[in-house]
């Protein structure tokens, strides 16, 4: 009979945020900016339909890097379990702390009890009637949770990034600006100086969406041609 | 094993909201509130409970039109005037309700979840004739409540996208659905209502027409149908009435609806007619 062998609880954690991590670092980065209009959610990401920012409730968004099958899971997740708190309470009762808090306890639990942890991170973004009431959650694979200030940036290479979005950050920045801010910062690890639309996948939550088009659902994704759009604005 | 826990996972995913409810938490669905029944007629006679009536839709040029009373009765006794029994189902279509008040706007409630969730789940939204679908499976998971006495009758309108017109469909309390061709009506009123659309509904209604029209009809169901509530100058209460088109559902504004209605009560004060 073969003895199994001992792993310590430190090594056997260390090894798994490791591998967590390298699956992560693999991935292309993600910049989620509060700004003076609302959030602003940018990503690289060349595929037109396998999304990787999302609507999950009226004022909520959802941004993630990692591997697509997982933070899929985790999206649907969020959205039916917001979608049944809504409908059971009201929909001004689902909030992205309490959704965040749901995926920083599942995060932990598939961190310790699984197999294999998640190797994902994720960002729920909720929009406020001003700057000051965002909310930005930034999750990790083991399931900690940091409440953010401003923007938050993730991924592969998310140093380099981070460094160039924080040069440029400012509160009142519009979407465009802060878009553009976004994109300068997502070529920061790169040789180019700038990514092609349709290379960037974008989406805002509107500060003033029952003023401006009449609904309360926030999220507003962006097509080439509005991104195109916004970056030729004043420049 | 394989093929089984893919089955699985295949067997698991669903768009739909009111299976994810149906599986997770049946109690809320509006129809599994009561599964051993309600109590059916006690001494104090059968359950009163408040009800909606009396919607009409039509079609017109570019688009598709909803419109509803503002009154809900119980038995002999008026217990809203404010009630609102046409809604928004989503960014394309409208939905509007006759029957039990209280299930009628939970179900609308769910619908309106069950559509918005499909969209957020799948990235795209449903097809009109599966929107179509839907409604009519919820109105079915009623139909228990419904011989019971508590029917839910809905009518429902929207903007089919990709063939660019605006259509209408009507369903029965076993969840058959019917597509109308230019207008129709639900509730105690429409008999009256569709009476009237008959004569004043043509092909091609401009939509200010079709607003027009449409608040007539409920004119004259009101004034014939006890449990409609007609338009009501002292309170300033107008029907509710929303548009479909290709830019989608919006809410026809009170001060257009005062006008109609005041046009509509002049002149039949004018023609000086009993009937």
């Amino acid at each position: 009979m073969t003895q199994q062998f001992y792993v310590s609880p430190e090594q056997l954690m260390k090894d798994r945020a490791d591998f967590a991590r390298k699956g992560i670092a693999r991935g292309r980065s993600v910049v989620v900016i509060s700004c003076r209009d609302g959030i602003a959610l940018v990503a690289e990401n060349p595929s037109p339909s396998l999304h990787k920012i999302g609507e999950i409730y009226d004022k909520i968004a959802f941004a993630a890097v990692g591997k697509y099958n997982e933070f899929e899971s985790l999206r649907q997740a969020g959205v039916r379990y917001a979608d049944v708190r809504g409908y059971s309470y009201d929909r001004e009762d689902v909030t992205a702390r309490g959704l965040a808090s749901v995926y920083a306890q599942s995060l932990g639990a598939v961190f310790t009890a699984e197999q294999k942890p998640f190797e994902v991170e994720l960002a729920v973004a909720e929009v406020g009637p001003s700057p000051e009431a965002d909310h930005l959650y930034r999750l990790t694979f083991d399931g900690s949770i940091a409440d953010e200030q401003g923007f938050i940036v993730m991924g592969g290479q998310a140093d380099k990034v981070s460094e160039a979005v924080a040069a440029g950050w400012r509160g009142e920045l519009d979407f465009a600006g802060a878009i553009r801010l976004a994109l300068a910062g997502l070529v920061a690890d790169k040789e180019t100086d700038a990514l092609p639309a349709s290379a960037v996948e974008v989406a805002v939550l509107d500060r003033g969406s029952e003023s401006s088009r009449g609904t309360r659902r926030a999220f507003r994704r962006l097509d080439d041609a509005d991104v195109v759009a916004l970056l030729a604005e004043e420049n | 094993m394989q093929e089984t826990s893919a089955n699985q996972v295949a067997a698991n995913a669903t768009s739909s909201f009111t299976e994810h409810l149906q599986r997770s938490r049946p109690e809320l669905l509006p129809y599994n509130a009561l599964q051993h029944g309600i109590p059916s007629g006690t001494a104090a006679g059968p359950l009163q409970t408040p009800h909606a009536t009396t919607i009409v839709a039509m079609t017109y040029a570019g688009g598709v039109l909803m419109a509803g009373d503002r009154r809900a009765t119980m038995g002999n006794v008026i217990a809203s005037r404010h009630i609102e029994k046409v809604f928004p189902a989503d960014q394309y279509s409208v939905l509007g309700i006759a029957g039990t008040a209280g299930i009628a706007l939970d179900i609308t409630r769910l619908f309106q979840v069950e559509l918005e969730h499909y969209e957020k789940i799948e990235g795209t939204q449903l097809s009109l004739d599966g929107k179509a679908n839907r409604l009519g499976a919820m109105i079915r998971g009623n139909l228990p409540m419904a011989m019971q006495g508590l029917a839910v009758v809905p009518l429902f309108a929207g903007f089919d996208r990709p063939a660019g017109v605006g259509r209408l469909f009507s369903y029965d309390v076993t969840g058959g659905r019917y597509e109308e061709q230019e207008h129709h009506t639900v509730g105690s009123g429409s008999m009256f209502a569709r009476g009237a659309l008959k004569k004043l509904w043509r092909p091609g209604l401009s939509e200010a027409e079709a607003v027009q029209v449409a608040v007539e009809a409920l004119y004259d169901a009101a004034d014939d149908d006890s449990a409609t509530g007609g338009p009501d100058p002292v309170r300033q209460l107008w029907p509710v009435v929303y548009t479909v088109t290709r830019s989608g559902a919006v809410r026809v504004p009170e001060r257009q609806l005062a006008a109609v209605a005041g046009t509509i009560i002049e002149s039949r004060a004018v023609a000086q007619r009993e009937a």
